[in-house]
Protein backbone atom coordinates (compact mmCIF):
# COMPACT_ATOMS: atom_id res chain seq x y z
CA UNK A 1 0.00 0.00 0.00
CA UNK A 2 1.19 3.55 -0.84
CA UNK A 3 2.40 5.43 2.00
CA UNK A 4 2.98 8.67 0.27
CA UNK A 5 -0.02 10.16 -1.23
CA UNK A 6 2.41 11.87 -4.04
CA UNK A 7 2.11 10.51 -7.43
CA UNK A 8 4.39 9.09 -9.91
CA UNK A 9 4.57 8.41 -13.24
CA UNK A 10 6.90 6.51 -15.54
CA UNK A 11 5.86 6.47 -18.96
CA UNK A 12 8.18 2.90 -20.68
CA UNK A 13 7.26 -0.43 -19.39
CA UNK A 14 11.02 -1.57 -20.32
CA UNK A 15 13.98 -2.87 -18.11
CA UNK A 16 14.27 0.91 -16.85
CA UNK A 17 10.43 1.85 -16.34
CA UNK A 18 10.02 -1.39 -14.57
CA UNK A 19 13.49 -1.80 -12.00
CA UNK A 20 12.16 2.11 -11.18
CA UNK A 21 8.89 1.25 -10.69
CA UNK A 22 9.41 -1.28 -7.99
CA UNK A 23 12.18 0.95 -6.00
CA UNK A 24 9.81 4.03 -5.97
CA UNK A 25 6.65 0.96 -5.35
CA UNK A 26 9.24 -0.35 -2.09
CA UNK A 27 9.94 3.58 -0.95
CA UNK A 28 6.20 3.55 -0.39
CA UNK A 29 5.12 5.80 -3.40
CA UNK A 30 1.99 5.74 -5.31
CA UNK A 31 3.64 4.48 -8.95
CA UNK A 32 2.35 4.27 -12.46
CA UNK A 33 3.23 2.90 -15.60
CA UNK A 34 2.06 3.23 -18.74
CA UNK A 35 3.65 0.94 -21.88
CA UNK A 36 2.45 1.47 -24.84
CA UNK A 37 2.83 -2.51 -25.98
CA UNK A 38 0.24 -4.78 -25.31
CA UNK A 39 2.90 -6.32 -22.75
CA UNK A 40 5.43 -4.87 -20.49
CA UNK A 41 9.33 -6.06 -20.51
CA UNK A 42 10.71 -3.31 -24.02
CA UNK A 43 13.09 -5.54 -26.34
CA UNK A 44 13.90 -7.83 -23.47
CA UNK A 45 11.05 -9.66 -24.58
CA UNK A 46 12.64 -9.95 -28.25
CA UNK A 47 16.22 -10.81 -26.45
CA UNK A 48 17.49 -14.50 -26.31
CA UNK A 49 20.70 -14.57 -24.29
CA UNK A 50 22.28 -11.31 -22.59
CA UNK A 51 25.90 -10.74 -22.47
CA UNK A 52 28.37 -11.09 -21.01
CA UNK A 53 27.47 -14.52 -19.44
CA UNK A 54 24.67 -15.82 -21.58
CA UNK A 55 22.29 -15.22 -19.23
CA UNK A 56 18.46 -16.09 -20.28
CA UNK A 57 17.05 -12.90 -20.83
CA UNK A 58 13.81 -14.25 -18.94
CA UNK A 59 16.05 -14.14 -15.99
CA UNK A 60 16.33 -10.52 -16.00
CA UNK A 61 12.53 -10.15 -16.99
CA UNK A 62 11.52 -12.19 -13.56
CA UNK A 63 13.76 -9.94 -11.41
CA UNK A 64 11.91 -6.80 -12.83
CA UNK A 65 8.06 -8.69 -12.35
CA UNK A 66 9.33 -9.72 -8.60
CA UNK A 67 10.16 -6.03 -7.63
CA UNK A 68 5.99 -5.81 -7.23
CA UNK A 69 5.94 -7.58 -3.64
CA UNK A 70 5.21 -4.35 -1.75
CA UNK A 71 3.00 -1.67 -2.77
CA UNK A 72 2.87 -2.49 -6.39
CA UNK A 73 2.43 -0.07 -9.56
CA UNK A 74 -0.93 0.57 -11.36
CA UNK A 75 0.73 -1.18 -15.01
CA UNK A 76 -1.32 0.48 -18.27
CA UNK A 77 -0.88 -1.36 -21.53
CA UNK A 78 -1.41 -0.04 -25.02
CA UNK A 79 -1.42 3.21 -23.25
CA UNK A 80 0.86 5.47 -25.89
CA UNK A 81 1.71 8.83 -24.49
CA UNK A 82 2.02 11.62 -26.90
CA UNK A 83 2.63 14.39 -24.82
CA UNK A 84 3.36 15.68 -21.37
CA UNK A 85 2.82 19.09 -20.50
CA UNK A 86 3.03 21.07 -16.79
CA UNK A 87 0.13 22.27 -15.04
CA UNK A 88 -0.21 23.71 -11.64
CA UNK A 89 3.31 22.39 -10.53
CA UNK A 90 2.31 18.83 -11.68
CA UNK A 91 2.82 17.18 -15.22
CA UNK A 92 -0.65 16.23 -17.16
CA UNK A 93 0.60 13.00 -19.57
CA UNK A 94 -1.91 12.87 -22.21
CA UNK A 95 -2.53 9.46 -24.07
CA UNK A 96 -3.57 8.75 -28.09
CA UNK A 97 -6.42 7.82 -26.79
CA UNK A 98 -7.81 11.03 -25.05
CA UNK A 99 -6.87 9.06 -21.43
CA UNK A 100 -5.19 11.62 -19.09
CA UNK A 101 -3.15 10.83 -16.12
CA UNK A 102 -1.46 14.24 -13.53
CA UNK A 103 1.59 13.47 -11.83
CA UNK A 104 3.86 14.87 -8.91
CA UNK A 105 6.81 13.49 -11.05
CA UNK A 106 7.60 11.65 -14.07
CA UNK A 107 10.02 9.59 -15.28
CA UNK A 108 10.51 8.87 -18.99
CA UNK A 109 12.23 5.31 -20.08
CA UNK A 110 10.90 4.56 -23.21
CA UNK A 111 13.74 3.53 -24.77
CA UNK A 112 15.43 2.77 -28.08
CA UNK A 113 14.71 2.26 -31.53
CA UNK A 114 17.03 -0.10 -33.24
CA UNK A 115 18.67 1.87 -36.60
CA UNK A 116 17.10 0.84 -39.39
CA UNK A 117 19.77 -0.43 -41.47
CA UNK A 118 17.64 -0.11 -45.07
CA UNK A 119 19.71 3.28 -44.78
CA UNK A 120 22.73 1.41 -45.66
CA UNK A 121 21.82 0.45 -49.12
CA UNK A 122 25.62 -0.73 -49.88
CA UNK A 123 24.81 -3.49 -46.76
CA UNK A 124 21.65 -4.48 -48.68
CA UNK A 125 19.56 -4.99 -46.02
CA UNK A 126 15.49 -6.00 -47.17
CA UNK A 127 17.33 -6.38 -50.62
CA UNK A 128 19.80 -9.40 -50.31
CA UNK A 129 18.12 -12.16 -48.47
CA UNK A 130 20.68 -13.19 -46.46
CA UNK A 131 21.67 -9.60 -45.16
CA UNK A 132 20.31 -9.63 -41.38
CA UNK A 133 20.51 -7.62 -38.47
CA UNK A 134 21.32 -8.60 -35.30
CA UNK A 135 17.92 -8.32 -34.09
CA UNK A 136 16.91 -10.81 -36.69
CA UNK A 137 19.63 -12.86 -35.61
CA UNK A 138 18.36 -12.80 -31.71
CA UNK A 139 14.91 -13.76 -32.79
CA UNK A 140 16.39 -16.99 -35.05
CA UNK A 141 17.90 -17.69 -31.69
CA UNK A 142 15.60 -17.50 -29.64
CA UNK A 143 13.04 -20.01 -31.17
CA UNK A 144 16.00 -22.44 -30.61
CA UNK A 145 15.63 -23.84 -34.13
CA UNK A 146 19.16 -24.36 -36.42
CA UNK A 147 20.45 -21.61 -38.04
CA UNK A 148 19.82 -21.40 -41.41
CA UNK A 149 19.84 -18.94 -44.56
CA UNK A 150 17.22 -18.57 -47.20
CA UNK A 151 17.40 -21.65 -48.91
CA UNK A 152 17.27 -24.14 -46.13
CA UNK A 153 21.13 -24.72 -45.82
CA UNK A 154 23.31 -24.11 -43.10
CA UNK A 155 25.56 -21.50 -43.51
CA UNK A 156 29.17 -22.34 -43.43
CA UNK A 157 30.78 -18.54 -43.38
CA UNK A 158 29.22 -15.85 -41.64
CA UNK A 159 30.35 -12.17 -41.05
CA UNK A 160 29.37 -9.40 -38.55
CA UNK A 161 29.33 -6.20 -39.81
CA UNK A 162 29.71 -3.19 -36.35
CA UNK A 163 29.06 -0.27 -36.39
CA UNK A 164 26.03 -0.12 -38.58
CA UNK A 165 24.30 3.40 -38.01
CA UNK A 166 27.08 4.40 -35.59
CA UNK A 167 29.94 5.93 -35.51
CA UNK A 168 29.16 7.00 -39.24
CA UNK A 169 28.34 10.27 -40.46
CA UNK A 170 26.68 9.27 -43.64
CA UNK A 171 24.14 7.39 -41.44
CA UNK A 172 23.56 10.63 -39.48
CA UNK A 173 25.23 8.88 -36.19
CA UNK A 174 28.30 10.53 -34.90
CA UNK A 175 27.66 8.37 -31.93
CA UNK A 176 29.00 4.51 -30.52
CA UNK A 177 26.03 2.81 -29.79
CA UNK A 178 28.09 1.00 -26.89
CA UNK A 179 26.57 -2.38 -27.00
CA UNK A 180 26.90 -3.72 -30.68
CA UNK A 181 30.42 -4.83 -29.87
CA UNK A 182 29.85 -7.11 -27.10
CA UNK A 183 27.03 -8.23 -29.16
CA UNK A 184 28.92 -9.05 -31.53
CA UNK A 185 31.22 -11.52 -29.56
CA UNK A 186 28.18 -13.03 -28.26
CA UNK A 187 26.08 -13.56 -30.91
CA UNK A 188 29.52 -15.17 -33.26
CA UNK A 189 29.95 -17.71 -29.95
CA UNK A 190 26.21 -18.31 -30.16
CA UNK A 191 26.99 -19.09 -34.09
CA UNK A 192 29.77 -21.31 -33.19
CA UNK A 193 28.39 -23.30 -30.69
CA UNK A 194 25.30 -24.45 -32.89
CA UNK A 195 27.75 -24.40 -35.88
CA UNK A 196 30.83 -25.62 -34.99
CA UNK A 197 32.31 -25.87 -38.45
CA UNK A 198 31.02 -22.45 -39.43
CA UNK A 199 34.06 -20.01 -40.21
CA UNK A 200 32.67 -16.24 -38.31
CA UNK A 201 34.56 -13.26 -39.11
CA UNK A 202 33.51 -9.92 -37.20
CA UNK A 203 34.85 -6.51 -39.11
CA UNK A 204 35.02 -3.89 -36.65
CA UNK A 205 36.41 -0.17 -36.21
CA UNK A 206 37.61 -0.25 -33.21
CA UNK A 207 36.60 -3.37 -30.46
CA UNK A 208 34.72 -1.19 -26.97
CA UNK A 209 34.89 -3.71 -24.63
CA UNK A 210 34.19 -1.21 -21.42
CA UNK A 211 32.27 -4.01 -19.28
CA UNK A 212 33.34 -6.18 -16.72
CA UNK A 213 34.48 -10.05 -18.91
CA UNK A 214 33.95 -7.85 -21.81
CA UNK A 215 37.28 -8.24 -22.88
CA UNK A 216 37.71 -11.90 -21.68
CA UNK A 217 34.53 -12.73 -23.74
CA UNK A 218 36.34 -11.18 -26.77
CA UNK A 219 39.26 -13.65 -25.72
CA UNK A 220 37.40 -16.27 -25.46
CA UNK A 221 35.85 -15.79 -29.11
CA UNK A 222 39.27 -15.86 -30.24
CA UNK A 223 41.03 -18.89 -28.04
CA UNK A 224 38.20 -21.27 -27.61
CA UNK A 225 35.68 -20.71 -30.52
CA UNK A 226 38.27 -19.48 -33.17
CA UNK A 227 36.36 -16.42 -34.36
CA UNK A 228 38.45 -14.06 -36.81
CA UNK A 229 38.18 -10.21 -35.90
CA UNK A 230 38.96 -8.24 -38.93
CA UNK A 231 40.01 -4.37 -38.35
CA UNK A 232 38.45 -2.53 -41.57
CA UNK A 233 34.86 -1.10 -42.13
CA UNK A 234 32.97 -2.95 -44.81
CA UNK A 235 32.59 -0.83 -47.75
CA UNK A 236 29.79 -2.60 -49.69
CA UNK A 237 28.34 -6.17 -50.21
CA UNK A 238 27.07 -7.53 -53.71
CA UNK A 239 24.68 -10.48 -53.96
CA UNK A 240 26.19 -13.49 -55.84
CA UNK A 241 24.59 -15.83 -58.43
CA UNK A 242 24.24 -18.64 -56.02
CA UNK A 243 22.31 -15.35 -53.50
CA UNK A 244 25.89 -15.52 -51.30
CA UNK A 245 27.15 -12.66 -50.41
CA UNK A 246 30.29 -10.67 -51.66
CA UNK A 247 31.68 -8.39 -49.22
CA UNK A 248 34.33 -5.88 -49.61
CA UNK A 249 36.74 -3.89 -46.67
CA UNK A 250 40.19 -3.03 -46.14
CA UNK A 251 42.20 -5.00 -43.69
CA UNK A 252 43.81 -2.26 -42.29
CA UNK A 253 46.30 -4.00 -40.61
CA UNK A 254 47.81 -5.46 -43.52
CA UNK A 255 47.29 -2.25 -45.52
CA UNK A 256 45.10 -3.86 -48.64
CA UNK A 257 41.62 -4.35 -49.86
CA UNK A 258 40.09 -7.64 -49.02
CA UNK A 259 37.40 -9.52 -50.72
CA UNK A 260 35.26 -12.33 -49.54
CA UNK A 261 32.48 -14.40 -49.97
CA UNK A 262 29.37 -15.51 -47.54
CA UNK A 263 26.41 -17.06 -46.65
CA UNK A 264 24.96 -14.66 -43.63
CA UNK A 265 25.74 -11.54 -43.07
CA UNK A 266 24.76 -10.22 -39.37
CA UNK A 267 24.54 -6.20 -39.47
CA UNK A 268 25.26 -5.19 -35.89
CA UNK A 269 22.93 -2.13 -35.99
CA UNK A 270 22.84 0.59 -33.57
CA UNK A 271 20.88 2.10 -31.05
CA UNK A 272 18.46 5.51 -32.28
CA UNK A 273 15.73 7.29 -29.97
CA UNK A 274 12.11 6.33 -30.43
CA UNK A 275 10.32 9.13 -32.60
CA UNK A 276 8.21 9.00 -29.89
CA UNK A 277 10.09 10.31 -27.15
CA UNK A 278 11.36 12.99 -29.39
CA UNK A 279 7.72 13.80 -29.54
CA UNK A 280 7.14 13.76 -25.89
CA UNK A 281 10.79 15.27 -24.94
CA UNK A 282 9.62 18.36 -27.48
CA UNK A 283 5.98 18.83 -25.78
CA UNK A 284 7.50 18.68 -22.21
CA UNK A 285 10.22 21.64 -23.43
CA UNK A 286 13.06 18.87 -22.88
CA UNK A 287 16.66 19.48 -24.08
CA UNK A 288 18.15 17.25 -26.71
CA UNK A 289 22.02 15.72 -26.68
CA UNK A 290 23.45 15.88 -30.20
CA UNK A 291 22.54 12.19 -30.82
CA UNK A 292 18.90 13.65 -30.39
CA UNK A 293 18.78 11.39 -27.17
CA UNK A 294 17.27 13.27 -23.92
CA UNK A 295 19.65 15.33 -22.32
CA UNK A 296 20.18 15.09 -18.59
CA UNK A 297 21.09 18.33 -16.77
CA UNK A 298 24.49 17.52 -16.06
CA UNK A 299 26.30 14.86 -17.92
CA UNK A 300 28.55 13.82 -14.35
CA UNK A 301 26.34 15.37 -11.58
CA UNK A 302 22.62 15.03 -12.32
CA UNK A 303 22.31 12.81 -15.55
CA UNK A 304 18.82 11.81 -15.08
CA UNK A 305 17.30 15.29 -14.03
CA UNK A 306 16.24 17.36 -17.16
CA UNK A 307 15.64 20.84 -17.54
CA UNK A 308 11.91 20.87 -16.87
CA UNK A 309 12.04 20.25 -12.73
CA UNK A 310 9.86 17.28 -12.13
CA UNK A 311 10.47 15.21 -14.99
CA UNK A 312 13.52 12.65 -14.80
CA UNK A 313 15.00 10.13 -17.69
CA UNK A 314 16.36 7.02 -17.18
CA UNK A 315 17.86 4.47 -19.70
CA UNK A 316 18.24 4.25 -23.14
CA UNK A 317 15.75 7.31 -23.94
CA UNK A 318 19.39 9.32 -23.09
CA UNK A 319 21.84 7.67 -24.17
CA UNK A 320 22.85 3.85 -25.62
CA UNK A 321 23.31 1.43 -22.65
CA UNK A 322 23.54 -2.18 -21.48
CA UNK A 323 21.05 -4.13 -19.64
CA UNK A 324 23.15 -3.84 -16.68
CA UNK A 325 23.97 -0.19 -17.07
CA UNK A 326 19.74 0.56 -17.77
CA UNK A 327 18.79 -0.88 -14.67
CA UNK A 328 21.59 1.02 -12.46
CA UNK A 329 20.40 3.96 -13.86
CA UNK A 330 16.86 3.62 -13.58
CA UNK A 331 17.99 2.95 -9.73
CA UNK A 332 19.98 5.63 -9.55
CA UNK A 333 17.15 8.01 -11.30
CA UNK A 334 14.78 7.02 -8.85
CA UNK A 335 16.84 8.25 -5.66
CA UNK A 336 17.12 11.51 -7.28
CA UNK A 337 13.34 11.56 -7.79
CA UNK A 338 12.47 10.85 -4.09
CA UNK A 339 14.34 13.62 -3.21
CA UNK A 340 12.70 15.91 -5.62
CA UNK A 341 9.45 15.23 -3.97
CA UNK A 342 10.72 15.53 -0.44
CA UNK A 343 12.04 19.02 -1.29
CA UNK A 344 9.22 19.47 -3.14
CA UNK A 345 6.20 18.30 -0.43
CA UNK A 346 8.43 20.19 2.20
CA UNK A 347 7.96 23.75 0.13
CA UNK A 348 4.34 23.09 -0.96
CA UNK A 349 3.30 22.44 3.07
CA UNK A 350 5.82 25.39 3.59
CA UNK A 351 3.86 27.59 1.39
CA UNK A 352 0.22 26.55 2.69
CA UNK A 353 1.30 27.31 6.01
CA UNK A 354 2.50 30.64 5.18
CA UNK A 355 -0.48 31.08 2.77
CA UNK A 356 -2.66 30.38 6.30
CA UNK A 357 -0.02 32.70 8.38
CA UNK A 358 -1.10 35.48 6.23
CA UNK B 1 60.05 -5.68 -80.05
CA UNK B 2 59.94 -2.16 -77.73
CA UNK B 3 58.99 -2.64 -74.07
CA UNK B 4 56.66 0.08 -73.45
CA UNK B 5 57.05 -0.14 -69.59
CA UNK B 6 53.62 -1.07 -69.76
CA UNK B 7 52.85 -4.53 -67.23
CA UNK B 8 49.86 -6.26 -66.19
CA UNK B 9 49.92 -5.33 -62.19
CA UNK B 10 48.94 -8.07 -59.95
CA UNK B 11 45.52 -6.53 -58.18
CA UNK B 12 46.62 -5.72 -54.73
CA UNK B 13 43.18 -7.67 -53.49
CA UNK B 14 43.57 -10.06 -50.95
CA UNK B 15 41.27 -12.88 -52.63
CA UNK B 16 40.12 -14.42 -49.53
CA UNK B 17 38.56 -17.50 -51.84
CA UNK B 18 41.44 -18.30 -54.13
CA UNK B 19 43.95 -17.89 -51.23
CA UNK B 20 46.42 -20.81 -49.68
CA UNK B 21 45.59 -21.12 -45.91
CA UNK B 22 47.74 -24.35 -45.62
CA UNK B 23 50.52 -22.39 -43.85
CA UNK B 24 47.78 -20.90 -41.29
CA UNK B 25 46.29 -24.18 -40.73
CA UNK B 26 49.77 -25.84 -39.43
CA UNK B 27 50.42 -23.30 -37.49
CA UNK B 28 47.27 -23.06 -35.62
CA UNK B 29 47.32 -27.00 -35.34
CA UNK B 30 50.96 -26.78 -33.63
CA UNK B 31 50.34 -23.33 -31.85
CA UNK B 32 47.11 -22.25 -30.90
CA UNK B 33 48.23 -19.15 -29.80
CA UNK B 34 48.35 -17.95 -33.07
CA UNK B 35 45.08 -16.81 -33.42
CA UNK B 36 45.27 -14.82 -30.35
CA UNK B 37 46.65 -11.78 -31.82
CA UNK B 38 44.94 -8.80 -31.62
CA UNK B 39 47.11 -6.41 -34.33
CA UNK B 40 48.67 -4.19 -31.38
CA UNK B 41 52.04 -3.96 -33.01
CA UNK B 42 54.39 -4.42 -30.16
CA UNK B 43 56.18 -7.34 -31.54
CA UNK B 44 57.02 -5.38 -34.38
CA UNK B 45 58.11 -2.54 -32.61
CA UNK B 46 60.11 -4.61 -29.89
CA UNK B 47 61.62 -6.78 -32.54
CA UNK B 48 65.29 -6.51 -33.40
CA UNK B 49 65.15 -7.55 -37.19
CA UNK B 50 62.46 -4.98 -37.22
CA UNK B 51 64.88 -2.15 -36.49
CA UNK B 52 67.30 -2.84 -39.05
CA UNK B 53 64.91 -4.35 -42.12
CA UNK B 54 61.41 -4.15 -43.49
CA UNK B 55 60.55 -6.97 -41.24
CA UNK B 56 56.88 -6.85 -39.70
CA UNK B 57 55.82 -9.83 -37.29
CA UNK B 58 52.52 -8.26 -36.97
CA UNK B 59 52.05 -8.06 -40.66
CA UNK B 60 53.55 -11.79 -41.47
CA UNK B 61 51.20 -13.13 -38.92
CA UNK B 62 48.57 -11.54 -40.60
CA UNK B 63 49.47 -11.87 -44.28
CA UNK B 64 49.85 -15.74 -43.50
CA UNK B 65 46.44 -15.88 -41.83
CA UNK B 66 45.02 -14.27 -44.89
CA UNK B 67 46.47 -16.58 -47.29
CA UNK B 68 49.02 -14.30 -48.37
CA UNK B 69 52.52 -16.40 -48.23
CA UNK B 70 54.12 -15.60 -51.43
CA UNK B 71 57.78 -14.81 -50.22
CA UNK B 72 57.69 -15.94 -46.65
CA UNK B 73 60.67 -18.10 -46.60
CA UNK B 74 62.38 -15.02 -47.31
CA UNK B 75 60.89 -12.82 -45.19
CA UNK B 76 60.76 -15.21 -42.13
CA UNK B 77 64.93 -15.61 -42.94
CA UNK B 78 65.14 -12.16 -41.68
CA UNK B 79 63.79 -13.20 -37.85
CA UNK B 80 66.83 -13.81 -35.60
CA UNK B 81 64.59 -15.81 -32.78
CA UNK B 82 65.37 -13.61 -30.28
CA UNK B 83 62.48 -13.82 -28.43
CA UNK B 84 61.36 -9.86 -27.39
CA UNK B 85 58.30 -10.09 -29.45
CA UNK B 86 57.13 -12.84 -26.52
CA UNK B 87 57.71 -10.71 -23.93
CA UNK B 88 55.72 -8.14 -24.83
CA UNK B 89 52.78 -9.68 -26.53
CA UNK B 90 49.60 -9.00 -24.36
CA UNK B 91 48.39 -11.88 -25.36
CA UNK B 92 50.48 -14.03 -24.52
CA UNK B 93 51.30 -15.68 -27.58
CA UNK B 94 54.05 -18.12 -28.11
CA UNK B 95 55.69 -15.82 -30.85
CA UNK B 96 59.09 -17.90 -30.53
CA UNK B 97 57.04 -21.05 -31.49
CA UNK B 98 54.54 -20.02 -33.61
CA UNK B 99 58.24 -18.58 -36.07
CA UNK B 100 59.38 -22.22 -35.62
CA UNK B 101 56.02 -23.98 -36.82
CA UNK B 102 56.30 -21.33 -39.61
CA UNK B 103 59.83 -22.55 -40.70
CA UNK B 104 58.45 -26.76 -40.00
CA UNK B 105 54.96 -25.41 -42.12
CA UNK B 106 57.23 -24.12 -45.21
CA UNK B 107 59.42 -27.57 -44.81
CA UNK B 108 56.27 -29.71 -44.70
CA UNK B 109 53.61 -27.96 -46.92
CA UNK B 110 55.58 -25.77 -49.61
CA UNK B 111 58.68 -26.11 -50.97
CA UNK B 112 58.03 -21.91 -51.10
Amino acid sequence: MAINSQHIVIIGGGPAGLEAASCLGTAGYRVTVLEKEKQTGGKLLIWDKLFPEFRNSDKVLNHLSNGFKTNPPQILTNAEVVSVIPENGQHRINLSDGQAFQADTVLITTGFKLYNAEKKEEYGYQIYENVITSFDLEKQLKTGNPIRIEAGLTPRRIAFIHCVGSRDIKSGNIYCSRTCCITGVKQAIEIKRRLPDAEVFNFYMDLRMFGQNFEELYIEAQQKWGVTFIRGRVSEIAENKDNSLQLKAEDTLSGRPIKMSFDLVVLLAGMVPEPRTVEIGKSAALEFTSGNFLAGLDSHISQNETNTPGIFIAGTCREPLSVAETLTDARAATVKMISWLRENETSHKKSLIKRDND
Amino acid sequence: MKDWGYSILKGRQIDFENNDFSIAEYITKHEPSFRWCIGCGSCTATCSAARLTDFNPRKLKLLIQRGEIKGLADEIAKCMLCGKCQLVCPRGINTRNVIQNIKRALNTCHAL
